[in-house]
This record gives C-alpha cells, structure tokens and sequence, in this order.
C-alpha cells in the first residue's frame, strides 16, 4: 500500500470515527443533547482525533527510520570486494536501489511474479540490455551479489512497507476503539479535544525550535566529519583555496570571505547612503501622494526575487562595466567581478534599508521634530542634527542586517562575482564568496565522503555564525532603540 | 539685555535674508535634492532592471518557423503497412528527417528560390534538429496522417530564429560554423516567399528543456509544473502549521522563557541565509530521509521551512489586530479560551493571515538558492507524473531553470532566461495582486 | 475658586511686539480660529485660557508658523512682529522662529547632553564666534532658567536623564539661548508636578523683563498667578482679551464668567 492510500485510509476511518462517536454519545442519552457534558460533535471530534493522530505519528517515524533499516540490512550483505571496486558503499547501495527500481518495472512490463524475479540471474538474462529497457541505465554489467543485494533490499523493503501498512492501521483502530469505549455522557468530551488541539498547537509551534535543531545538527555534525579529514588549522589559517578533484586540496577560508566581505562592503556603500537618503527624503519631505507612489515602487525592489538580479548582472551590468570602465581603465576584462556583483546586490538591498529606516525615524517622536523646529532649525538641521542621531541606534541596526543579508545573499554573486578565489584589492576582478563555494562544491561531481564536498558544511557553519551574530546584535541593538521612545 | 554675546546677529527685518540665512537655505535646498536623487535613483535602477530583462526575454515568446507542405510517405515511415504504431517506432528521427529534407529542397524548386549553391543538407541545417522528432509525435499520435501531405510548422534553428530577431547578423555568420552567410541568405529569401515566420510559440511555456544544442526547442513546462508542486506542499503544509504555532504563540502560551525562546528563534530563522536551507535539505531530507534528488518533495519541504517564519509572523500580527474586546466578548458568554480563538478571532483575522500566507508563497516561488542543493538543476525532459507519485519524480522550478540556461554557452539561451523571468514575475504579480486585493476588500479598522 | 490670586503687576509697556488681526484657521475644512484681534506686548506676560479645542494653541502656533508643519493647515488674515507680517512671502519661518522661542507641553529635551541641548539653537543660527562664547551662552541661558546650579557639574550629561520639571527647564534654557524677542509656552506646566510648576512659573516671571512671554495654559490660576494680560478663547473665537485683573473679576463677556466660574470647560 501507498502512503497516500494509507493516509486516506486513515482519514476515512477518523470520519467514520467522527459520526460513530457522535452518534454513540447521542444514543447514549437518548437523543437529549442537553444531558452531554460538551456539545454532540466533540465526543466525535475526540474519536476521530485519537484515530488519525497517533497514526499518522507512527507514519512519519517509520517513513523515515525505515531507510536507515534498510540500508543497514542490505548493506550487511554485499560482499566485501564488490564496496572495494566501487570504493565506497553509499555508492553501491545507489546501485543496489536503483536496480531494485528497475527490478520493479522489468517485472511489470514483462509481468513476472516473484518466483520469476527470483529466477532472473545476471548472466544470462541480460538484465542490464532489459534494465535499460525499462529506463534504467547502467554504467556496467549487473554483478551477481549486487542483484543479490537488490533482490534482497526489494523483498525486505516490500516487507517493511507492509508492516508500516499494518501497524499504522492498528494504530488508526485501536485509537479509535480505545476512544469510543470511553464515551459516556460524563466524558468532558471538549477539555479532552481542548487539550488534544492544544498538544498539536504546542507541537506545531515546537517546529521553528526544530527546524534550527536541524540546521545547527547537519551543519555541526557534516563539519566535524570535515574536520576529521582536513586539519581545521589549515581551513581557518591557509590563504589559499584551491580544491583538486584527485585530493591534496588547499581549502583556506580567507579568500572566500574577503570575497564576501568585498562585495557586501560594495553593496552596502550603495545601498546604505541610497536606501537612507530616500527614506530621509520619503518620510521627511515627501507629500503623502508621491510618498504613496515612491515607497510601493522602491518596495517592488525588494519583492523581485535574487536570481532576477542575478541574471541582470549577468546580462546586463557585468557586460556594462566591462566594457565602458573596466576595460577602458586597463582594470579588467571580467564582466563577472565584485563591482557587478556588488552593484546589483545594492540594488536589491535599497528598499530594505529604506524600508527598515523608515519605520526607525518614524519611530522618532514628532515632540523632536518640533522642538528643533520652534528653535528656529531647518528641516535639514532638523534632520541631521537630532532625527538621526536619535535614530542612530536604529539606523546602525538595519544596517546590520542589511550587512547578514548581503553576505548570505547566494544568486547574485553565483552569477554576477565570478569563480577565482583570490585575495585582491581590484574590484573589477572576478572574486569568489562563501556562498559561491558552497554551491559549487555541493553541485559538483565530487564524491559526498571528501573533503571537497565536506568543506561546504564548514562554510556553511561559518556563514550560519556570522549571519546569526549579526541578526542577534541587530535585534537587540533595535529592541533597545524601540523601548526608549515607548 | 546686558550680555552683549547674546545680541543676535540676525537682521533687523523679517524680509531681508543675510547673508547665513541664504547659505542655509541653499544647504536646505542641496540635502532636499540630495533625498529627491536617492529616491529618483531608486526608481531608476528599478525601471533599468524591468527593461532590461524585458528587451531581453519578450523574444522567448516569439519563434521563427518553417512552414513547408511534407507528404508522409507511408512507404518511408509504415513499412508493415499495417499502421500499428509500435511497429511505426521503429522508425528513427533521421528517416523523418530524410522527409523533411526532401520536402524542404521540392519546395524551394516550386517557390524558385535561389538556393545559393547549397546542399539540401546545407538548407536542411537552417531547420531544428528538433524538427522530425516534433514530425515524428505528430505521426505517432495520429497515424492516419500517413499517406496525407501536411503543412509542416518546425522550428527554425536558433541562428536562424537569432538572424530575425536581430541577435544574429551576416558578419557574425561569418565567424560562426553553425550558420553560414548563404543559409542566412537562402533564409531571408524564404521569409519572402512566407516560408518562414516568426510568431507566437506557445511551446515554450509547455515544453519541456531542451539540450544544448536546440535552445529553439527549451520551454518551461516541466519547471511551472515542478513550481507548482512545490507550492503546493508549501501551501498544504505552510498555512495549518504557521496558524497553529501562531495561535499558540499569540493566544495561549504563557509567558516565560521558553517561549520567549521561540520567538527569537522564529525571528532568527527568517534571517537565516537561503543557501543554509538548501545545506539543512541537503542533510536532512536527502542524505539522512533517503528521499529523492531533484524531487519537489524535498523542495517544497525545504521552501515550507523557510516561509514558515513569514508566515508566523504575519498570523501573528494579524491575531494580534483583533481586538481583546472580542476575546472578552466570546468569554463572557462561556465559551471556552479555544472557542474563542477557534470561533471569533481566527475567522477575524483570517485575511491578514491569508495575505501573508500569499506573501510567503510569492517569496518562495522565487527562491533558487536551496533549490540548486538539492539537485534540482538537473536535466528533466520528463514530466512529471500527477501528485502524488508526480511529487517524487525528478523535476525542476521556475527559478532554477532560469540559473541552468544562463549557464549554457549559445546566446539563444540568455533569450529564454529572460523569458522565464517575465514568466516568473508574472506569477509574482498576480500573486502580489491577489495579497492586495484581499487587504483593501477585507481589512478592517477597529 | 477661592484660591485665586491676582496679583497686582504693572504692566511696564504698551507697544505691541505682535499683532494680529483677522487671523483665520483651517485644518482641511475646519474652520479652527475665526477672526481673532490680539496686540501682544512687549516685556509683559500673555496668557491664553478657554477649554480644550478652543483654538488657543492653534493661535499659539500661528504666532511663530509652526502650523507650516501641518500639511492640512492653512492660516489667513495678517499676523506682524514689529510691524512687519510674518506670513510675508519672503520671511523664512527658520529666521522667525529664531526670534520667537517656543516651549512645549510635554518637555521634549534631545537626545544629546544637556550643553548640546543648549547650543543647538545658537549653532544652527551662528551666534557665536568660537567655543567660549558658547560656553558663555550656555551658561547663561542655563543661569537665566534656573537651572545651572543643578546641572553645571554635569553638563555632558544626557538631557532626557533629568527630572521632569528639569527638562523642562532645560528646553526652556535652549529656547533663550537664541536670544528670541518672543517667547511662546504651550502648557508648559501641564507635565509637571506641583513643585516643578513652581519653579517653572517663577521662572516666568523673571523671564517677563527680558521678553514678551505668551503662555497657554488649561489652568485658571496658572493664568492668574502669571500673567499681566489674558485673551479667553471659546469655539474658535476670541471672545475677551484685556488686562488679567479685569478678566478674572470683571469679565465682560457672559462666556468669559460662566468660564472663569467653571460653569464651562
């Protein structure tokens, strides 16, 4: 059975559990509503709740223990020598499920029963010719432990899946049963619902705690494994980066995060005086019908997703600098370069920091304003003198995180800073960022367990780090600013 | 008045301005202008980058074709002759394009056009080589066509197309081995006689990506369905867990530091970098779960992640807009704290939380980043099937075919990237549309 | 009422420094103030009374166009400072409030120290050539506001760390520090405490030798303690103005009475 014919199967039985409930509460009162203790449909509610929920949890688990099970079990089965000649068992297991799959196909084009997979051997019944039929190809001949090991993984995963089958339906019923004999008109049949709804609510909200948990456990742990095959000194203290596909890799940190400091540096010395001029200008001198056109329009900005941006550097301005000053200053002759790249990402960050320091000197009581007004300032002295450094604090924080999202801002500098990591001072040369890297080194064909591909979990821890300081200083810093004037 | 400093310097009259009063208000008038120029530099940049990427990609809806009368030979294509379509397979690309060729040479004979001195292989180039696969289908899915003579609509190759459309001129013809100054010649004179056009191409929004060597035939059909998947299980698993923890967080939690945790956290995870998401993905979903690369399972999971945050927070605000007076209001008549929320403050609140929810959506029907992680920049020429077996199977989105195209060397390509943006962020705006309309005809001032 | 006193002040000029005449309000289609008559005089003490939304405050804002800040506000009729109309298409409101100084309700000191608070005026507008004539400035503009006793070994203190009523002694120090002619409060006292109040309307009346003060106030007594003249304000109009003896115990006005004795307000 299917995991979605189960999940309906479940659900059809929480509905029938639903009107079984009702109606047993019902009966049981002899049709007076009035003598329940809650309303008819909560003793449904509270049957059909205690059939899906638990069933659906033992899903969820068994979906996904039941790979590692899996691996685990077939994996003990190949033999030695054939991990060796692949070099590694993650991929031989691809094989092993792979041919699995196809096993599967073959058998229904041809439509085989059991005993005749069991027959098909590897020598003479040219599964590779009859695998490839089916769309699966294969890179050599099937060996005959792996189609063993596949015949073995599909027996044991077909007998798990019905065992998932079984328990999940037992679950559905004895949660059901257990429920409906509880039912009497005494039952607080809506504190019960009340508190099961409120189990799903905690649980619910409990998933940002463990989406974290997550991102902070792969990252850590894919690190450490890193750590275990590059010497950590090397990482955090080389100053070059230079990965090689047969290992013997340098894998420095600093030239990908001078790149990255280069170009967020870039962006924000073009969206920071931008975005500030105009929220200044926007919520200080505007009339409120160009204020109402302007903003929305600047917000657009910020709505365009990053790869629109990044393929306008690409496209577009990286070909412009190129060509109208880089190349005529003899500074390059990249049109992907940390200008592009940086230019562009100014771009995308100028309605975030005009939107964020707009609300921070609205936030600037109108009691300043006059004061500095009736003493005879300008509305520029005005501004200048108590607007923003009242809003300082505030300023200095949308910054920052204008700052985390310009570091960790991933398609732009992908297509717009080029490839090279190099510690340069030139901006019109083509540069590499964090972000650059761990993309490249995770799409690439590199095998999982090197050092080539682990780096890209050390990089991603860094970035992790450096962007959550700067998201945690910037919120306190704003937190701090937004008590003061309350 | 004793303290002679503290004599203003000021002019004796209102209407006459010193000297300093004039100098303040030049300075008042440059920083006026200084604002004026940031927001017009702004709005500026906006417009640039629109018409960029719309000179860029308005060309990806309109395609040159050739159109020629083909007679489908049933001796060449059903040799059996019993039009059973599994025998008819067994007819290769090459023999419909032996047809295609042998039409094409007949008809610039008929229509008396100078041929340059080319070989009908030559002539033959100036057509996709999408071309007799498309003819094939065509007979495939309806072998009464045999024996018919069709008029025949193939794509013209990319150079050609380019050569129309302006990307494409003699000189660079010159230099380029795919194309030759005589074809380009041979196919002006066929735009003359009507044999080729440039029009409308619906295919691109429907097919499938095409290798390399035909950006002609690439269209975005696979990735607005894989999109579309994804946002599906966005939505599906998105808006019920982001109301719940919402209403959890906002109703009923109590106040301490655990759940004073979680709100840092939920405020930290909405500036987490997208690429890290794609690293969680990558972790999680592929290498620990098993489940499959390139899948929208795995995408729509990962993008549901990172709305979640937006959406909680927009919920949020949106419970929090409900005044306390309905709360009481419901209490008071012993309703229970769940019928309350449940009842009166969730149906209040429900279109801010739907626009929010549409909000989320948008941001991520455009995000590319963890999407390239998790393997979906792919080659997938296959649709995928219907949800939800379709969810599993190899697919790829919107945004990351865009990435993909960019990263193919013929110029054609950059062409269809920009399509796809325009496509894109045409869903953007509708999506963008609909949040709009759904706060100015719902929302409501207490 | 029986705590009302009236003091008996000479009033030691009579030119008028400000006069309006015809002056009209209107914020958006409201008409806020309609046709209002004042002289107010030199080196004496004006106060503004009538209940809330009356217009008085309205009034007071017009007198140094910080009603140019309301977008919705437009302001008609002829208001003059010296003979010449403030509403004048080439008076520059920054040089007219420079020399009519006004304090607020709630005390509004910036952000800055308490020195910088009080050199801000005369650093925008450059009253002083080089930093000991500021420092002279500062101290006597803390000194004439009473409060450089309290302050002067802590002056690069945040203004916004003093108490209430020595902030709003401090805006009033940074008001005089640009030597204004004219000196406008808004309920300068309603934020205060009892003893705050004190202070602050004794400082007030020091203040009366040097400028013409105009003081709004929602307090009857305030307005008797204080001032040489009050104007009465009722729906917009001015209903009675004249010397503040005669106000308080001979109104001519019913409405004036029926105020003073708290049948309206």
């Amino acid at each position: 059975m299917s995991v979605g014919l189960i999940s309906l199967i479940v659900l059809g039985l929480a509905a029938l559990g639903f009107f079984l409930g009702r109606q047993k509460a019902l009966s049981s009162v002899k049709g007076d509503a009035r003598l329940l203790h809650s309303l008819p449909s909560y003793y449904g509610w509270s049957v059909a709740l205690f059939t899906a929920v638990p069933a659906m949890l033992v899903m969820i688990v068994w979906l996904f223990v039941q790979p590692t099970l899996l691996e685990t079990q077939v994996a003990s089965t190949i033999p030695a020598e054939n991990i060796a000649a692949s070099g590694n068992i993650s991929l031989v297991m691809a094989d092993v499920r792979r041919i699995a799959d196809g096993l599967d196909l073959v058998a229904a084009r041809a439509g085989l029963d059991e005993a005749g997979i069991d027959a098909l051997r590897a020598d003479f019944s040219d599964l590779r010719g009859r695998l490839a039929e089916v769309g699966v190809a294969l890179g050599a001949n099937v060996d005959g432990a792996i189609l063993a090991a596949a015949k073995e993984y599909r027996t044991y995963s077909n007998s798990l899946r019905l065992g998932m089958s079984v328990v999940v339906l037992l679950a559905a019923l004895i949660g059901a049963g257990f429920a409906w004999m509880r039912i009497s008109p005494d039952l607080r049949a809506r504190n019960l619902v009340e508190q099961f709804t409120m189990a799903l609510l905690i649980g619910c909200s409990l998933i940002a705690v463990a989406t974290t948990a997550g991102i902070i456990a792969s990252l850590v742990f894919e690190t450490w494994h890193f750590f275990q095959l590059y010497p950590a000194k090397d990482f955090f203290f080389s100053l070059t980066w230079n990965p090689q596909f047969r290992g013997g890799s340098d894998l420095g940190l600093w030239p990908l995060v001078w790149g990255t400091m280069y170009v967020s540096f870039i962006s924000l010395v073009v969206a920071v005086p931008i975005g500030l001029m105009a929220a200044i200008y926007l919520s200080e001198y505007a009339s409120p019908r160009m204020r109402a056109t302007a903003k929305p329009l600047l917000e657009i900005l910020a709505g365009i997703p990053s790869i629109v941006y990044g393929l306008f550097a690409l496209v577009t301005v990286g070909p412009l600098l190129r060509d109208w000053i880089a190349g005529p200053l003899g500074l390059g002759n990249s049109s992907s370069s940390v200008m592009t790249a940086g230019l562009v990402m100014g771009i995308m960050l100028i309605p975030y920091v005009s939107s964020l320091s707009d609300d921070i000197i609205n936030a600037v009581p109108q009691a300043m304003r006059d004061g500095s007004f009736g003493l005879g300032a300008t509305q520029s002295e005005t501004v200048k003198r108590v607007v923003i450094p009242a809003a300082l604090p505030g300023i200095v924080g949308a910054i920052l995180l204008a700052a985390s999202r310009a570091i960790g801002e991933t398609m732009i500098v992908v297509m717009g800073a080029g490839a090279a990591a190099q510690l340069s001072l030139n901006p019109f040369e083509a540069m590499t960022t964090v972000t650059v890297k761990i993309v490249s080194q995770l799409t690439g064909d590199t095998e999982f367990a090197s050092p080539e591909t682990l780096v890209a979990f050390a990089l991603g821890l860094t970035l992790f780090c450096i962007t959550l300081a700067l998201n945690v200083l910037a919120l306190v810093i704003v937190r701090k600013y937004r008590e003061q004037y309350e | 008045m004793t303290d002679a400093s503290l004599n203003p310097a000021a002019p004796k009259s209102l209407l006459t301005a010193d000297a300093r009063t004039r100098n303040r208000r030049a300075a008042e008038m440059r920083f006026r202008m200084i604002g004026l120029s940031a927001v017009l530099l702004g709005l500026v940049a906006l417009v640039f980058l629109m018409v960029s990427i719309l000179g860029n990609g308005v060309g990806a809806f309109r395609q040159t074709f050739v159109e020629i009368p083909v007679m489908l030979d049933p001796a060449a294509l059903d040799k059996s002759g019993n039009r059973d379509v599994e025998q008819m397979k067994k007819v290769t690309t090459v023999g419909y394009g032996k047809l295609i060729e042998k039409a094409l040479g007949a008809e610039l004979v008929a229509r008396n056009i100078d041929t340059q001195g080319l070989t009908s292989k030559d002539i033959m180039g100036l057509m996709s080589k999408e071309a007799p696969a498309d003819l094939r289908n065509q007979v495939l899915a309806n072998p009464d066509l045999l024996g018919q003579t069709i008029t025949f609509n193939g794509f013209a190759t990319s150079r050609v197309d380019g050569f129309f459309k302006g990307r494409v001129t003699m000189d660079s013809a010159l230099r380029d081995s795919n194309i030759s100054p005589e074809q380009l010649t041979v196919a002006q004179a066929m735009a003359d006689a009507g044999l080729i056009e440039v029009k409308f191409n619906l295919s691109f929004l429907t097919a499938p990506d095409a290798s390399e060597l035909r950006p002609e035939a690439a269209g975005l059909g696979v990735a607005i369905l894989g999109s579309a998947y994804m946002m599906l299980i966005v939505l599906a698993l998105s808006l019920p867990i982001g109301v719940a923890s919402s209403i959890y967080l906002e109703e009923l939690a109590p106040k301490n530091k655990w759940t004073d945790m979680i709100e840092v956290n939920i405020a930290n995870l909405a500036a987490v970098p997208a690429i890290v998401y794609g690293i969680l993905a990558l972790a999680l979903f592929i290498n620990f779960a098993g489940l499959p690369q390139s899948a929208p399972i795995v995408g729509g999971l990962v993008l549901t992640l990172m709305t979640l945050p937006t959406i909680i927070i927009a919920t949020r605000a949106a419970l929090k807009a409900v005044p306390p007076s309905i709360r009481d209001a419901a209490l008071g008549v012993g309703a229970s704290r769940m019928q309350a929320i449940f009842h009166h403050v969730l149906p209040l609140a429900m279109p801010g939380i739907l626009t929010g929810t549409i909000l989320g959506l948008a941001r991520a029907l455009g995000e590319s980043a963890p999407l390239l992680l998790i393997g979906m920049v792919a080659f997938v020429k296959d649709y995928p099937a219907a949800p939800p077996e379709g969810l599993m199977q190899p697919a790829t989105a919107l945004p990351v075919q865009v990435y993909q195209w960019t990263q193919r060397s013929d110029p054609a390509f950059v062409e269809r990237a920009s399509g796809a943006i325009i496509v894109l962020l045409v869903f953007l705006l509708i999506m963008n549309a609909v949040a709009i309309i759904l706060r100015r005809r719902f929302e409501r001032r207490w | 009422m029986n705590d009302m006193r009236i003091v008996e002040r000479t009033v030691s000029t009579d030119t008028a420094k400000m006069t309006a005449r015809r002056a009209q309000v209107y914020y958006g289609d409201n008409h806020a103030l309609k046709d209002v008559d004042v002289d107010i005089l030199d080196k004496t003490v004006t106060a503004f009374i009538g209940p809330s939304g009356c217009g008085k405050s309205t009034f007071l804002r017009c007198l140094n166009r910080m009603n140019d800040t309301v977008a919705s506000a437009r302001v008609m009729g002829e208001i003059k400072l010296d003979g010449e109309d403030i509403y004048d298409k080439r008076v520059d409101p920054v040089v007219l409030r420079a020399k009519i100084g006004m304090v607020f309700q709630k005390p509004n000191p910036f952000p800055k120290s308490i020195y910088e608070n009080v050199a801000y005026g005369p650093r925008i507008h450059g009253l002083a050539r080089g930093k000991a004539e500021l420092d002279a400035i500062v101290e006597t503009s803390l000194k004439k506001a009473a409060l450089w006793n309290e302050v002067k070994d802590r002056l690069d203190a945040p203004g916004t760390g003093l108490s209430g009523g020595q902030q709003q002694r401090l805006c009033i120090a940074r008001a005089i520090a640009t030597s204004p002619e004219v000196l406008l409060m808004d309920e300068p006292c309603s934020a205060l405490d009892p003893i705050a109040t004190a202070q602050v309307e004794e400082l007030i009346d020091e203040l009366r030798s040097q400028f013409s003060v105009v003081i709004v106030t929602h307090s009857m007594q305030q307005a008797a303690r204080v001032s040489q003249r009050t104007a009465f304000f009722h729906l917009g109009h001015l209903v009675e103005y004249g010397e503040t003896g005669q106000i308080f115990t001979n109104p001519k006005d019913p409405r004036t009475e029926s105020y003073i004795t708290g049948r309206i307000g």
